[in-house]
């Protein structure tokens, strides 16, 4: 797969050239490119502050971006809202979860599915989110708040997936999860995109793990895009691994 | 849908039951118009979690443009009430945008300020609503040539309107709209995040509610033949308000029962006179103190610790 959208023929799924983000005085996007071709996999590494979350809310459309321009699949969709940003594709499954707690498990896949008025399309998807994610077909009726993390990161990518993404951004799916979860998790992601073809941006402070899986890497710091290279490379390379990798 | 039933069952037979006529109809009455303006400020406050302490002035919408269009211009109770549904929702719709965009405080500061100016205009532009003496000689409802003129018909008519509401907002609720209420409620970020367009949905909620409450202005017009701005003073709001409030929010039955509950205290309070307002605040206290779930939710919680203690106690 190419990772130069000049040289592909594709149109890339998500081009963002010369993004600017940030909170009052605050910068913390700044003149950033980032790209990622349809069914890729792609990885975005840095430490806590780096602005990943702000870049993620800005591409989602929950955050103004202040320059610079997004583009999924050639549109411009810097200025739109985050409902038309779902509507085309792009689903976000947050830092943190963000489940709706007192909501039963399928009340919220249901809520995923939002965008969407093919009541056929969802019903199939749904069945199919319980298949990728057994535990949740038990827990159906249950109160998303009764879940443990995760199984609550489980529901937040079946809640997503149900929007049906064409590239799926995830913040810090790992966070706080035990290690064999993670493995779970980043399994899913995995079987995800080879199966069904979803781009993923998989955006994460645990870079090993996160650049194992991917593609291609991006290394974020103070709002930029330090470096970027395939996965392995970023892997193998000396200053990234003394940054992020614990030497 | 069972509770629904039961309430309908209840409703149908409560006159059967040789309880004093007046009680029946008067309180029923009055029950029954809380129930709507409680069932419908519920959707907005108890499901999508926006809180309005100018509902009254939805009320009084309804309730004036039923009044001065059956008593000034001529015209028919329904038309008249369908331009109090179109007026009061239009003006909703007008004023979510910007007021829903508030949070919290801020959001109740705004929809008190609401309140206030609609019944500055009630009491001020007396040469459409009466001014502070209010505007009275209002024709009874007549339906398609059944007039309602008596205690008897208005019972079965405000019978069926508050049905009518429950049914509305638990379908509302189990719809695909209910779901993004509930989920602005929970997180607007996450609900965004869902491809809920938020803003829009807590437009259409507000509206709706507005809907409920002009419904039962125009009704209560009909039925007291006079309207006057102190049906509709803040007081009032804020009864509406702690109805939804102590009956349990996001529970439609609850705020059903709110609303029942504060007309019955209401009744049951007026032969303390002056203290009348001491004991009504205290008790409201003592229950939140107690019961912060509400009442209704707060009794079917209870009731099941009850059951499940007596039923594990058994051998």
């Amino acid at each position: 797969m190419s990772s130069d959208p000049e040289a592909a023929s594709v149109t890339p799924l998500l081009a963002v050239t010369g993004l600017c983000s940030g909170y009052g005085p605050v910068r913390a996007v700044e003149q950033l490119d980032l790209h990622v071709m349809p069914g890729e996999r792609v990885a975005l590494v840095g430490g806590n502050g780096a602005g990943k979350s702000t870049l993620l809310h800005t591409l989602s459309g929950l955050h103004p971006a202040r320059a610079g321009t997004i583009r999924i699949a050639g549109q411009d969709s810097t200025r739109w809202p985050a409902h038309r940003i779902v509507a085309a594709g792009l689903c976000q499954v947050p830092e943190g979860r963000q489940v709706f707690a007192p909501l039963s498990v399928e009340d919220n896949l249901r809520l995923g599915a939002y965008s969407r008025r093919d009541t056929e399309g969802v019903r199939r998807d749904l069945e199919q989110v319980y298949t990728l994610f057994p535990i949740l077909a038990e827990r159906r009726q249950q109160r998303a708040g009764t879940l443990s993390g995760g199984q609550q990161q489980m529901l937040a990518m079946g809640r997503a997936l149900l929007g049906r993404p064409r590239l799926l951004l995830l913040d810090e799916p790992s966070m706080g999860l035990a290690p064999l979860l993670v493995e779970e998790i980043f399994r899913v992601i995995v079987a995800l995109n080879e199966q069904q073809g979803v781009g993923i941006l998989l955006v994460e402070q645990n870079a090993r793990a996160a650049l194992a899986i991917a593609a291609r890497g991006y290394v974020m710091e103070n709002g930029r895009i330090v470096k970027t290279a395939p996965a392995a490379q970023l892997l193998a390379d000396d200053a990234v691994r003394r940054a992020y990798l614990g030497g | 849908m069972a509770g629904f039933y039961l309430f309908a069952a209840a409703v149908l037979l409560l006159p059967w039951l040789g309880i004093d006529p007046y009680f029946i109809t008067v309180v029923g009455v009055a029950a029954g118009l809380h129930i709507i303006l409680a069932v419908g400020l519920n959707l907005l406050m108890g499901y999508a979690g926006q809180i309005s302490l100018g509902h009254a002035a939805f009320f009084a919408i309804g309730a004036y443009a039923s009044a001065i269009l059956t008593t000034r211009y001529a015209w028919p109770g329904l038309l008249a009430l369908a331009a109090g549904l179109v007026l009061a929702g239009s003006i909703a719709w007008l004023l979510a945008r910007p007021i829903l965009r508030l949070h919290g405080h801020y959001l109740a500061m705004a929809t008190l300020g609401f309140g206030v100016i609609a019944h500055v205009i009630m009491v001020q532009a007396s040469g459409w609503t009466g001014g502070p003496d209010g505007l009275g000689g209002i024709p009874p409802l007549n339906l398609f040539g059944w007039v309602v003129d008596s205690d008897t018909r208005w019972y079965a008519v405000m019978a069926a309107a508050t049905l009518l509401a429950l049914w509305l907002s638990l379908n509302i609720i189990d719809s695909r709209i209910g779901r993004a209420l509930r989920a602005v409620r929970g997180s607007e970020f996450a609900a965004q995040i869902m491809g809920i367009d938020t803003a829009r949905a807590k437009t259409q909620v507000f509206v709706v509610s507005a809907l409920f409450a002009a419904f039962a202005g125009s009704l209560f017009a009909h039925q007291q033949s006079f309207v006057s701005p102190d049906s509709f003073n803040l007081a009032i709001s804020v009864e509406l308000v702690t109805m939804v409030v102590i009956g349990g929010m996001a529970s439609t039955f609850g705020a059903a029962f709110g609303a029942i509950a504060l007309t019955l205290l209401r009744e049951g309070l007026v032969v303390f006179e002056d203290y009348e307002m001491l004991i009504h605040g205290a008790l409201l206290m003592v229950v939140m103190i107690i019961l912060p779930q509400g009442l209704f939710v707060g009794i079917g919680q209870g009731l099941r610790r009850v059951l499940a203690l007596v039923l594990s106690r058994q051998p």
